[in-house]
């Protein structure tokens, strides 16, 4: 469903190259949801941007079949068009008519087609932003940071949202977060980005039930210490 | 009593024109000369004369017709100009420096070389008017496409929305509150050419009459003429261009 290979990324500044992702592969089936960590400037929007196409300066390839549902850090929704109007305006020929408040109903907003995205707060937006990522029916779902800036319960309810998608409509699902707790019960495999240049350091397969993945987690926790540091600046407590 | 704020300003707005007509009015008296300084009532009798006999309307409709044409010219031309500009930095080294000749260009000269290489006729005249103006339209333009969200971009590109509704839904909305600042400039920089033009090189309309009673003097004919022009632009800007900016820019003062 996708298949990434990233050989080599580098940023070019005032003629310096500085390479920035190096030799990462991995793949996302349908039905798999894969969340990528890494410490801030690890290349993971970087990443992302290759997968969904914004990038294309470098060397490697991404294979995606189907259509991709894209969400970005930011809601990045036009403030001059209505809630309902923002989903439309990514439905082209080919995707089945979405039904919009249906679509705003799963994602927590039900009844907001009508309001313009002043009228939102940030983590409403969000939730519309995603409500746009599934509107085009997606068999791809590229999330950057879906779970920031919202509370730790809202996280979980969208987290929720997203593995009945991938379960339910066989999406493949890649997501990059800072906060491990919030994915831990919904994905299936976490990457792991780090280095300068960012290589892939571990591809772990999460194993079933909740008392599994929490030893899971723990061994996470040990061999990439900077993932606690990130989860305990990025995630309120509970 | 204290009136709401849109009534007070059209009710302050009202006092000063009032004021201006007073003003006039003493200094026609004082001069007492119809011939050099005649009142406002001597140049509404010829607005009024000429207005019966169909020549004033005639002349307006002449210039205004010329107004529109080299003012939508403009505006689609220097549109997609600045809209070249603001998005390719390659473009704009490119046009940067014929911009800076054009916007200090005198007009004058624009005219009189128009008029001399293409002839005393309808598309000298347009096309002088619009290579004045476009300029002007380039710089504000350029401006907004300067301005377009890389975010919205990258919602565009990633959905691979077909071009047409990324311009209609998303790059025209951002333009349009300088494409309205650009047009409302315009049309006074426009209508004011034109009369030039007219003047200069034309059989008929408000410049060409003004330029009639001028030869004879007759500075009542000539405010008759160009004070009803200017009415009349002024009407389109406050009842049409204004309204228009206003609603071009909600989204961004909201």
């Amino acid at each position: 469903m996708l298949d990434v290979r990233i050989v080599r990324k580098a940023f070019r500044r005032n003629g310096e190259v500085r390479p920035v992702l190096h030799d990462i592969g991995f793949a996302v089936a349908a039905g798999e949801v894969v969340a990528l960590f890494g410490p801030s400037g690890a290349g993971k929007t970087t990443t992302l941007r290759i997968v969904m196409g914004l990038d294309a300066e470098f060397e490697g390839h991404v294979a995606r079949n189907g259509r991709l549902g894209a969400m970005f850090q930011e809601p990045l929704l036009a403030p001059w068009l209505t809630v309902a109007d923002n989903l439309r305006l990514v439905v082209t020929e080919g995707v089945p008519p979405p039904d919009i408040p249906m679509l705003l109903a799963e994602a927590g907003l039900p009844g907001a087609g009508r309001r313009l995205p002043r009228e939102l707060s940030l983590g409403m937006a969000r939730r519309a932003a995603l409500a746009r990522a599934l509107a085009v029916a997606p068999s791809v779902l590229v999330m950057d940071e879906p779970f920031v800036s919202l509370d730790p319960q809202l996280a979980g309810s969208l987290a929720a949202v997203i593995r009945a998608r991938a379960t339910r409509d066989r999406a493949a699902v890649l997501l990059s977060t800072h906060d491990l707790d919030s994915v831990l019960a919904i994905t299936d495999r976490i990457l792991v980005l780090s280095g300068h240049p960012a290589t892939l350091q571990a591809d772990v397969t999460l194993p079933a039930g909740a008392t599994a993945r929490l030893a899971a987690r723990g061994d996470l926790l040990a061999a990439f210490p900077f993932l606690a540091r990130t989860e305990t600046t990025a995630s309120p407590a509970k | 009593m204290t009136l709401p704020g849109g009534l007070a300003r059209l009710r302050d707005g009202a006092l000063s024109l009032l004021g201006f007509l007073a003003l006039w009015w003493v200094a026609a008296a004082h001069v007492h000369s119809a011939d050099l300084l005649p009142s406002p009532a001597d140049v509404l009798a010829v607005v009024w004369r000429e207005t019966l006999s169909g020549t004033l309307p005639l002349a307006i409709g002449i210039t205004l017709a010329r107004v529109t044409v080299a003012f939508t010219l403009s505006m689609i031309a220097g549109s997609a100009v600045g809209y070249l500009a603001g998005r390719s930095r390659r473009a704009d080294a490119y046009i940067d420096p014929w911009l800076i000749i054009a916007l200090n260009l005198p007009v004058l000269l624009v005219i009189i070389l128009a008029y001399i290489w293409i002839g005393l006729n309808e598309a000298a005249a347009i096309l002088a008017v619009t290579v004045a103006k476009v300029p002007t339209v380039v710089v504000a333009v350029r401006e907004g496409a300067r301005t377009l969200d890389p975010g919205l971009e990258d919602v565009a590109r990633a959905y691979h929305l077909p071009r047409l509704r990324r311009l209609r839904r998303l790059v025209l909305p951002q333009l349009a509150p300088y494409l309205a600042a650009a047009g409302r400039s315009g049309l006074s920089i426009t209508w004011k050419i034109v009369l030039i033009v007219e003047l200069l090189g034309r059989p008929n309309g408000v410049g060409f009459e003004m330029n009639l009673y001028f030869q004879n003097f007759d500075v009542a004919g000539v405010l008759a003429y160009g004070l009803a022009f200017a009415a009349i632009m002024l009407l389109i800007e406050k009842s049409v261009l204004q309204p228009w900016e206003r609603r071009a820019s909600a989204w961004r003062h909201a």
